[in-house]
C-alpha cells in the first residue's frame, strides 16, 4: 500500500500542473489531452520490469518532483547566447525554442518553407494536423510519452507540401535555460512530408546550464509520405544533470525512404526511442548513431523497426564509446509482419569499452512472422583487437596512443556519413578533440 | 647492423624457430627463402616485436642494442619497419592521420621537429609519387578496400615515408600478379639506400629478379640451412625445395 501512495504522489505535481494549463485549442485536441492525461494516470512509470526499461533505471527522474513549464518566459537570450548552439548559416531555417517554447526572435524561417511552432500551429490551422497528431504515438510509449500528450502546449511543426524539395536544411533547436532548477518541458514536435517531399530537418537539444537539474520531455511525430524522402539527425547534448527522455515515431508510405542519425553527447540520464514503421512496398529505412558516454551518464537507444509491407529494407548502426562509469543500453527491435515478404533488415550494434567501470547492455530482437526475409543482426562490445594494435606499434606509435585514434576512427565513421556540412563537421572537431591523441 | 643469434622463439608453445642465426650490416639486402611452415614470418614477426611470439633463447641486437628488450614502437622508432604479409585494415582510420601521426612518433625520438599537416602532406605527395599511389588513398582509410596490391603498395608507401633503417618485407611479393610485382619492386629498389638494410622473406624466386639480394639463406625447420649468393636463389627456383629438404636429412 506505501508503494502505492508513492506511486500516486509521484505524479501529483504532473497533474497539478496540467490542471493549470489553460487551452484554447479546438475541443478534439483537448480530448487528446485528456485521453492521455487519464493514459498517463493509468499506467506506472518505467521501471526495471518491464522489459523495455530493464536496464534503465528512470528512478531519479521519477523521484525528481519537477515543475513543467507553461509557457513561454522572458529568457532576455539573443543569438550570442547560441554561438555553438545554433548554426548560423542564413540559407538554412533555424527554429529556437526556448525551455519548451518557441522563441521567434530568435529563429529564422525562409520565404515559403512551412515551419514554425505547434502551438501557433493549433490555434491556426489545426484541422491540417488533424491527420497526423498522434496518429503515431497515440496508445503506446510509456507514461511519459503520455504526459508530452497530455500537456502538447508547444513544439515544432515542420510541413513540406507535395512535391516539394525543401534544400537547406532545418534544424529546431532546443535550449534549456536551467534559469529554474528543477523545471521540465515537453516539447511535442509534428513532421509532415507530403508524396514526393524532401527535407533535411535537424533536431538537437542543449542546454546553457552547467549543472542545474532539469527534465525534456520529448515526443517526435515524422510522416514521410510516398515516395518522400527525410534526412533527419537528432542531436542530444544535455547538461551534466539534464534528463532527457524521448520517443520519435516515423510512418513511412511507399518508395518513402528515411535516413537518420542519433548523436548522443550530454546528459545525465538520456533515453532516445526511435521507431519506425515500413507501412508501404519499397520503402528504406536507415537508423545511424553515436552515442558518446562518460562520468556516470546513462544513456539508452532504443531502436525499433516494424516492416508492415513487402519489400522494404531496412538498416540499424548504432556505435557506442563508453568511458569512465558510464551505462548505455541499445536494443534494436525488428519486426516483420506476416505478408512483409522480400524484407531486407540489417542491424549492428558496435561498441568500444575504454573503461572496466563502464557497461553496455545490447539486445537484438527479431520477430519475424514472413518466411521470405532476409534480417540479420550483430553485437560487439570491446577493445580493438590486438594485431590492429601491433600494426600501429610497428609504425612507431605506442599502444595507448593506437588506442586513442582507433577510438577517434570508430566513432568518426559515424559521424562522417552526415552529409550536412556544418553539422559533420562540428560533430568531426569534436569526436577529434575528444578522442585523438594528436592535438588538431 | 643486425646481429641475430642463435634464435629460438615459440608460437603458442610450439617452437618454430630453432637456433637462427643472421648478420645483415648497413646497406645488404637480405633474402630468406624457404617452404611453407618454415619460420620464415615467424622471424619477421620476431624481429618487429609482436608479442604473440615468445623468444625461449639466443639475441638480438640492432645498432646495438637488444632488440628483444624493446616494445615493438621502440624498435620502430630505432629504425626497424616490416612490411606486413597481410597488412591489417583501419577502419575510420585516413592513411595521411595514420602515417602522420607515426612518422613524428618516429621524430620525436629522435629529437627532431614534428610535421605539421601542410608540411606532411607535401612530403607524403612525394612519397606517393615515388611509389606510383594515387594521392586519393591519402584520405582513404588505411588498407580499408584495398585490393591486394593496393595493400602491398601501401606497405611501401609507409616504409617510404618512415624511411627505415631495417626493412622487412614478409612475402611483400604474395598474391600479387606480375604487374603488381613490378610496381611494388620497383618502388623497392628506389628505396634500396647505402644506409638501409633489407630483409626479404619470399617463398619465391621471382621476387628476386626484381630486387636483386646480396645474400640469400634457405630456412627450413626453423634453422638456416644454406646461405649463399643471388644465383642460390636460381638453384632454388631450378631444384626446388627438396633439393635442400633432402640434403639437410642427409646432413
Amino acid at each position: 500500500m506505501v508503494e502505492v501512495a508513492e506511486r500516486i504522489d509521484d505524479k501529483a505535481h504532473y497533474l497539478g500542473d496540467l490542471g493549470r494549463v489553460k487551452s484554447s485549442s479546438p475541443e478534439w485536441i483537448n480530448a487528446l489531452r485528456r485521453d492521455a492525461c487519464a493514459r498517463f494516470e493509468s499506467l506506472d512509470f518505467p521501471h526495471k520490469r518491464m522489459e523495455e526499461w530493464r536496464f534503465t533505471n528512470v528512478a531519479p527522474i521519477v523521484r525528481t518532483r519537477f515543475r513543467s513549464t507553461l509557457e513561454p518566459a522572458a529568457h532576455g537570450l539573443t543569438a550570442a547566447d547560441l554561438v555553438g548552439l545554433a548554426y548560423g548559416v542564413p540559407e538554412w531555417s533555424e527554429l529556437v525554442f526556448v525551455d519548451g517554447f518557441y522563441s521567434p526572435d530568435l529563429s529564422r524561417v525562409q520565404p515559403g518553407v512551412r515551419a514554425g511552432s505547434l502551438s501557433d500551429a493549433l490555434a491556426g490551422d489545426a484541422e491540417t494536423l488533424r491527420p497526423y497528431l498522434n496518429r503515431y504515438l497515440n496508445g503506446s510509449g510509456s507514461a511519459f510519452t503520455a504526459l508530452n500528450t497530455a500537456f502538447m502546449l508547444d513544439g515544432a511543426y515542420v510541413s513540406v507540401a507535395k512535391e516539394r524539395a525543401v534544400e537547406a536544411p532545418i534544424h529546431l533547436l532546443y535550449i534549456t535555460t536551467g534559469l529554474n532548477a528543477e523545471t521540465a518541458s515537453h516539447p511535442r514536435n509534428l513532421i509532415v512530408l507530403e508524396r514526393h517531399a524532401s527535407a533535411t530537418v535537424i533536431e538537437s537539444y542543449a542546454s546553457l546550464a552547467v549543472d542545474v537539474t532539469y527534465f525534456t520531455n520529448a515526443a517526435t511525430e515524422i510522416a514521410v509520405g510516398e515516395g518522400a524522402r527525410l534526412e533527419y539527425i537528432k542531436m542530444l547534448n544535455e547538461g551534466t544533470n539534464g534528463y532527457h527522455l524521448a520517443t520519435t515515431r516515423v510512418h513511412q508510405d511507399r518508395d518513402s525512404s528515411f535516413r537518420s542519425f542519433a548523436i548522443v553527447q550530454g546528459g545525465r540520464i538520456a533515453r532516445n526511442e526511435l521507431g519506425v514503421v515500413l507501412d508501404g512496398e519499397g520503402a528504406s529505412a536507415s537508423l545511424n548513431g553515436l552515442y558518446m558516454t562518460g562520468g556516470e551518464q546513462l544513456v539508452d537507444n532504443a531502436t525499433s523497426i516494424e516492416h508492415a509491407k513487402p519489400h522494404c529494407t531496412s538498416w540499424i548502426g548504432y556505435k557506442g564509446v563508453l568511458d569512465d562509469k558510464s551505462h548505455a543500453v541499445f536494443s534494436g527491435k525488428i519486426m516483420v509482419q506476416r505478408n512483409a515478404q522480400k524484407t531486407d533488415s540489417n542491424q549492428l550494434n558496435q561498441n568500444m569499452v575504454l573503461s572496466d567501470k563502464a557497461t553496455i547492455d545490447t539486445k537484438p530482437l527479431l520477430e519475424i512472422f514472413a518466411d521470405d526475409v532476409k534480417c540479420t543482426h550483430g553485437a560487439t562490445v570491446g577493445r580493438p583487437p590486438k594485431e590492429l594494435v601491433f600494426y600501429f606499434q610497428t609504425r612507431g606509435m605506442s599502444e595507448a596512443m593506437a588506442l586513442g585514434m582507433l577510438t577517434y576512427g570508430f566513432a568518426d565513421e559515424v559521424v562522417n556519413q552526415i552529409e550536412v556540412e556544418p553539422v559533420r563537421a562540428r560533430l568531426e572537431k569534436f569526436v577529434y578533440t575528444k578522442y585523438s591523441p594528436i592535438p588538431g | 647492423m643486425l646481429e641475430i643469434s642463435n634464435l629460438h622463439a615459440n608460437v603458442e608453445g610450439v617452437e618454430i624457430l630453432k637456433g637462427v642465426s643472421l648478420s645483415v650490416k648497413e646497406g645488404e639486402v637480405h633474402a630468406i627463402m624457404g617452404p611453407n611452415g618454415s619460420g620464415k614470418s615467424t622471424l619477421a614477426q620476431v624481429l618487429a616485436g609482436n608479442e604473440e611470439y615468445e623468444v625461449t633463447e639466443g639475441g638480438v641486437t640492432f645498432l646495438g642494442k637488444d632488440l628483444l628488450e624493446m616494445p615493438a614502437e621502440e624498435r620502430a622508432r630505432l629504425g626497424v619497419f616490416m612490411a606486413f604479409q597481410y597488412p591489417v585494415e583501419i577502419p575510420g582510420i585516413s592513411n595521411a592521420y595514420f602515417l602522420q601521426a607515426g612518422l613524428n612518433e618516429i621524430r620525436k625520438s629522435h629529437g627532431l621537429e614534428e610535421l605539421d599537416a601542410m608540411e606532411f602532406r607535401d612530403l607524403l605527395r612525394a612519397k606517393m609519387d615515388m611509389v606510383a599511389i594515387d594521392p586519393r588513398f591519402a584520405e582513404r582509410p588505411v588498407n580499408e578496400g584495398f585490393s591486394g596490391g593496393e595493400k602491398k603498395r601501401n606497405e611501401i608507401l609507409q616504409m617510404a615515408v618512415l624511411e627505415p633503417r631495417l626493412a622487412i618485407l614478409d612475402e611483400t611479393d604474395s598474391g600479387l600478379d606480375i604487374d603488381a610485382l613490378r610496381i611494388v619492386a620497383d618502388g623497392v629498389n628506389k628505396l634500396r639506400d647505402p644506409k638501409r638494410s633489407m630483409i626479404l622473406v619470399t617463398h619465391y624466386q621471382r621476387l628476386l629478379d626484381y630486387i636483386v639480394p646480396d645474400y640469400v639463406h634457405v630456412l627450413y625447420k626453423g634453422r638456416i640451412v644454406k646461405s649463399g649468393g643471388k644465383d642460390l636463389a636460381l638453384e632454388l627456383e631450378e631444384k626446388g625445395y627438396d633439393w635442400v629438404k633432402e640434403e639437410y636429412a642427409t646432413a
